[in-house]
């Protein structure tokens, strides 16, 4: 099931099939009949399996390698696996294959050479043959086409239906013929399991693959349009003005890079100081009483949604600011860098907290007594030799927050703006990486423009700054946790 | 050595010093400043928790209350049906801003003219104009009759009634002229214009009007996308940690799955908005602005918090019982599966509870895959486009009018009460089930 | 034969040494301590004199109160939330559970040495220097690194580690690292210096060298030792202490108490019965 789950394409009533039998589409009759018929099967063979097995048994199972349930189960997995694979493959294959054929059919003035038109006439063709008219009167070549795109499908779709059926059938007959005493069931059905699990457990690792490559496949394109250095280095970010031309000018991201940068200072200075001197007072001062009240205060500040500290800043936070400026005769903006950081720097103090508590609390006792011993007060103690000793901790984990603070999109795109000026000025509007990315994409992107393709490069850089932080910081972390475990 | 002793002992005598006591007590200054910073960063942490919060509660308890007008429509035949047809749609396609506007002028009667009709129009909601026409659609006999009606206020009235639209502004700044604020006050005073406690914000579904937008649809939206990434998460999440944890052999691809997953946990979450854009909608052409993508990418996001949170479960079953359960004879998975599992249940469950709670806030991710949608419709099934309570709330509080605050404070309370009881429940389970061995 | 070699000359010393301890005053004396950890009794009713400049050993079988009556003498069981003491300690007859009394000035004045070395993740220079610094008592330069020097020199560790001062005092082996702790402690000038098993976690050698330093330090300090080891008390001390079961069973001469024990729980123990 779950290797059907990446191994399909291109059709989106395909894909809701094997997702729950979803969607409104006029989905093909015959999938969702094998899948039944397969799930019937499967059931079936279970049945069959273990009635085989306690027969062969005759009343004394301790003749059996295995105990009859496990012989159900080999026999199901062979009725249902083998069909279910087939199905995938099948699926992920049909419509490439049936386009190709089809458009041998069309005669070859019709068939453009480049790629784009290429991939135009195609969604004609299937969004002909699925009954969606663009409006305008179709070509008769392509409406033939698309006649035999249905046709073609039709057929496609029933020889899955009797293939599929014909494979359970087989599968579940073989497997049934094959049961005997001392068939080793267990073994084989803990294998499948086990390849099951092992599947799952590539799972993270498919959807890192997966989000390196749709960044780097997208921002490649952009690059092909800005270059690289432009992009890294220009310090004009206009996406608007693309559309007249001027690409290579509008995406120069150094305004967006020092925008984030400005807000993740801010943002520190308020949660590193806190953080840690929350964690510094929780772990080394605090009474029972004062630590179950502040605990709990820390973790409702960390379950907070971020929408909501987005909401915050721009309702309270901002007027505020601004108001507080104005009194001191200072122009500030309404959405100014510093009322997005402060409330950013909010929500990442229970971080910082939980994380230095976690790391304080890895110093061991033996060196606090030593320094108690020599008749120093406990602050002398956390300051010179606690906080010292959990250094190499206390960076991971400030290194882990800024990777956070860089890649906290709600509150920067309810609180800050969107002109990316170059400023160092924290009552001045600025941008952040990931603003741009959600002020410009919502679903609904054509993937040709360069406005579009952007967000793909900050993107990529958004997660390689991120990655290089979280890499290193972990295993900052780990090293001192083993130099005190 | 005798005199090390000797120097040993004058230097001793510091101890007793006046130096020395003065130097202690600038010492003990230092250690209260340190420990007030301690006290002074919680208590800051704390105030901003509860300003936080009252902020909201404060802007938000009175979306659960909208002004209407109680009074009384004549529905006439004119203005309804002046063909004298009962078919459904000339019923429907009746003047029914008309009826209105007679019951609103029947108590303003100095409200003349084209200007002092629209005054008078402007004060109601449209959504009173659809209330009477699903009357009449319900029940034709209607027509003819009189009848006492409770209309829906204006979110401007609305607004100035519960007194967020300061009345002491000079009426050029104010969405609420001086004529509107004089019939405004008299209404209230003859108890035709009333506030009345209403659940509509809970219970409708989106709109452009304030007055009229409710969080029903984001709610069913949210329900949905939850399942969807709790079905996947989950035996996914769970099925990789028992893999990890208790199979997998110590060599470099396992080592390359931990570190994967560890910083999968860390990479920001828009990041994963992006994987959902341009491979679940531009590559695998699944339906766009569904719960179901939105599922999937979450379950992705998720995926991490709960491999490491049942991973730790596990480890917490002590190797004694897995010994125990090989040693009479069981399967390494009959021992995983019989006995392991089920000792380690609450921990990855308290870690599901917790990684859904984190889901279930979260937005930016959904705003990239397009659920960020104005969808009225509330959602039927899976692919159908809908959007989920945390985008409702960007989108609200990006909207100008002075109601949506109190919306946007409402859906927050809503979405709060949701997290507070998953983790609520999550803190049951792990004190209910904790376990020492 | 090494080892043998050690030992006997070890236990040669000791003979002179126990004779040349010049005066007999109590530095430090408890009555009637009591000691509980939440509501269990650690401690009953603990009557112990420590004579001036002279090695007092606590002994006794683990769990026997021992180390906790050691950390009731500089207070170190302040830093444990559920301790409770009774009774009355005094140093140089003041108590020092009084309320007047501050226990940074106690701590300088009465040092620790633990049974796992712990040096601070500082330099070795920096770790004896902490003491002296934070109490004010060397001005930093040329007089703290006289303090630091005269106590490397004193814990014999001076020749070993002069050219790697800026070096951490986590990379010294384990007797260098107890010999540095020690050093650390003498640098605050103390009066006291308690040591809580403190060869415990080291090699035969490095224990050597340990106790030959104890009885240097002797004529400048008074020790309070706690150890498993019973020949570890004999050749190093001149007044012995038996716990039991959180009693103090016994106090007398070194000498005395190995060789003409009078509670039978004491020639028990020394006799290896138990323990």
């Amino acid at each position: 099931m779950l290797s059907g789950l990446f191994l399909i394409g291109e059709r989106e009533h395909m894909l809701s099939d094997l997702f729950f039998f979803i969607g409104e589409h006029g989905q093909p009759m015959q999938t969702t009949m094998l899948l039944t018929v397969i799930a019937v099967l499967t059931v079936v063979g279970y049945f069959l399996g273990r009635g085989r097995a306690v027969a062969i048994a005759g009343g004394r199972l301790s003749t059996l390698h295995s105990v009859p349930p496990y012989h159900g189960f080999f026999v199901a997995l062979w009725a249902g696996v083998p069909a279910l694979l087939l199905l995938a493959v099948w699926v992920s294959c049909e419509g490439p294959v049936i386009m190709s054929l089809v458009l041998a059919q069309l005669p070859a003035a019709l068939i453009p050479t480049d790629h784009q038109a290429l991939t135009l006439l195609q969604t004609d063709i299937l969004n002909l043959a699925a009954g969606v008219s663009n409006g305008r009167e179709p070509d008769p070549a392509v409406a033939d086409a698309a006649g035999l795109y249905n046709t073609l499908h039709m057929v496609a779709e029933s020889c899955l239906l009797a293939l599929g059926s014909a494979l359970a059938v087989a599968g579940l007959t073989l497997a049934r013929r094959q049961i005997r005493g001392d068939l080793r069931a267990r073994n084989r059905v803990e294998a499948a399991l086990n390849v099951l699990l092992i599947l799952c457990s590539l799972v993270a690792i498919l959807t890192t693959v997966g989000i390196v490559l749709s960044l780097l496949f997208q921002a490649i394109q952009f690059f092909t349009m800005v270059p690289l250095t432009d992009f890294l280095f220009g310090l004009h970010w206009n996406p608007q003005t693309a559309f007249s031309g001027d690409v290579k000018g509008s995406f120069g991201a150094v305004p967006i890079f020092t925008g984030t940068l400005l807000i993740t200072v801010i943002a520190m200075v308020v949660a590193v100081p806190i953080g840690l001197m929350s964690a510094v007072y929780m772990s080394e001062y605090a009474a029972p009483t004062v630590r179950s009240v502040a605990k709990p205060v820390l973790e409702i500040l960390a379950g907070i949604p971020t929408v909501v500290y987005g909401f915050f800043a721009a309702l309270t936070m901002a007027p505020v600011i601004r108001d507080v400026g104005t009194a001191l005769g200072l122009e500030v903006s309404s959405q100014s860098a510093l009322a997005a950081g402060v409330v950013m720097g909010i929500m990442i103090i229970p971080f910082v907290s939980s994380l230095s508590d976690d790391v304080i609390n890895a110093v061991p006792q033996a060196l606090r007594d030593g320094s108690y011993g020599l008749g120093a007060t406990r602050s002398e103690t956390i300051r010179e030799i606690v906080l010292p000793a959990a250094l190499p901790g206390i960076v991971g984990a400030v290194m882990l927050a800024i990777s956070r603070a860089i890649g906290e999109t709600m509150i920067v795109a309810m609180a800050a703006g969107l002109a990316a000026n170059l400023t160092a000025n924290p009552l001045a509007a600025v941008t952040t990486v990931t603003v741009q990315i959600a002020a410009t994409i919502r679903g609904d992107q054509e993937f040709n423009s360069p406005k579009t393709l952007s967000v793909f490069g900050l993107g990529l850089v958004l997660f390689i700054v991120t990655l290089i932080l979280n890499v290193i910081a972990l295993r900052v972390v780990q090293k001192y946790r083993e130099k005190y475990d | 050595m005798t005199d090390l002793a000797q120097e040993t002992v004058l230097r001793r005598s510091v101890y007793k010093s006046e130096a020395f006591e003065a130097q202690l007590r600038r010492r003990y200054r230092a250690e209260r400043r340190f420990q007030l910073a301690g006290i002074a960063s919680i208590a800051f942490a704390a105030v901003m928790l509860v300003v936080l919060l009252t902020t909201i509660v404060l802007n938000g308890y009175t979306a659960f209350w909208q002004s209407r007008f109680d009074v009384e429509v004549f529905f006439d035949p004119e203005a309804i049906t002046p063909s004298g047809s009962r078919e459904p749609a000339v019923l429907s396609a009746g003047d029914y801003p008309a009826l209105v506007r007679e019951a609103l002028l029947a108590e303003l009667p100095e409200a003349t003219g084209r200007d002092g009709r629209r005054a008078v129009m402007e004060m109601v909601s449209s959504a009173a104009a659809y209330r009477l026409r699903d009357m009449v659609l319900a029940h034709p006999e209607l027509i003819g009759t009189r009848l006492k009606v409770s209309l829906l206020a204006s979110d401007n009235t609305d607004q100035f009634v519960k007194g967020h639209i300061p009345r002491a502004v000079s009426e050029d700044k104010r969405k609420v002229s001086d004529r509107q604020v004089e019939w405004i006050d008299r209404l209230t005073a003859r108890g035709v214009l009333a506030s009345h406690f209403s659940l509509d914000v809970l219970t409708q579904s989106n709109s452009r009007q304030p007055e009229q937008a409710g969080m029903w649809g984001a709610v069913i939206g949210s329900v949905m996308t939850m399942l969807v990434t709790l079905g996947m998460a989950v035996p996914i999440g769970v099925a990789a940690a028992v893999y990890l944890e208790e199979f997998a052999p110590k060599n470099r691809w396992t080592d390359i799955i931990e570190v994967n997953i560890n910083n999968l946990a860390a990479v920001p979450s828009i990041v994963f908005g992006l994987l959902g854009l341009s491979m679940f909608l531009d590559f695998f052409g699944m339906p766009r602005s569904s719960a179901l993508v939105g599922g999937v990418v979450l379950a992705l996001m998720t995926l991490p918090t709960i491999i490491i949170a049942s991973r730790a479960a596990l480890k917490a079953v002590p190797p004694s019982i897995r010994e125990a359960a090989l040693g009479i004879g069981a399967s390494p998975l009959q021992v995983v599966i019989h006995h392991v599992l089920p000792l380690a249940a609450p921990g990855v469950l308290t870690g599901t509870i917790l990684g859904l709670a984190r889901a279930l806030g979260e937005t930016a991710p959904l705003l990239l895959i397009g659920m960020v949608a104005f969808i009225v419709d509330v959602p039927g099934s899976l692919s159908d486009p809908s959007t989920v309570l945390p985008v409702q709330i960007f989108m609200w509080a990006d909207s100008p009018e002075r109601g949506w605050i109190e919306r946007t404070s409402a859906a927050i309370m809503l979405l709060l009460a949701f997290l507070i009881v998953m983790n609520a429940v999550a803190v049951y389970l792990r004190k209910r089930f904790e376990r020492r061995w | 034969m090494r080892l043998d070699n050690i030992q006997m000359s070890v236990a040669n010393r000791q003979g002179p040494a126990v004779r040349a301890i010049p005066s007999v005053n109590n530095k430090i004396t408890a009555r009637d301590v009591n000691v509980y950890y939440a509501t269990k009794r650690a401690l009953k009713d603990i009557n112990l004199d420590i004579e001036e400049n002279r090695v007092t050993a606590l002994i006794g079988p683990s769990g026997c109160g021992k180390s906790t009556f050691l950390r009731c003498l500089n207070r170190m069981n302040d830093t444990i939330d559920i301790c409770r003491i009774e009774g009355q300690i005094q140093l140089d007859s003041v108590d020092i559970y009084a309320k007047a009394i501050d226990t940074v000035q106690l701590r300088a004045r009465v040092g620790m040495v633990f049974q796992k070395p712990n040096p601070f993740p500082k330099s070795i220079y920096d770790n004896i220097a902490y003491g002296p610094r934070i109490h004010g008592l060397a001005q930093r330069g040329a007089e703290m690194d006289e303090v630091v020097r005269s106590s490397l020199e004193r814990a014999g560790l001076w020749g070993e580690v002069k050219d790697r001062l800026k070096e951490p005092g986590t990379g010294l082996s384990g007797g260098q690292q107890q010999r540095l702790c020690i050093a650390r402690a003498i640098a605050v000038s103390p009066e006291v210096i308690l040591m809580d098993e403190p060869c415990s976690a080291l090699d035969p050698i490095a224990t050597a060298h340990i106790e030959e330093l104890i009885d240097e330090l002797r004529a400048s300090y008074t020790i309070v030792i706690v150890t498993h080891n019973m020949q570890q008390a004999a050749r190093v001390s001149q007044k012995t202490a038996f716990f039991h079961l959180g009693e103090m069973v016994e106090c007398n001469d070194t000498e005395e108490i190995f060789t003409n024990p009078r509670d039978e729980r004491t020639q028990g123990y020394i006799t290896g019965r138990y323990g």
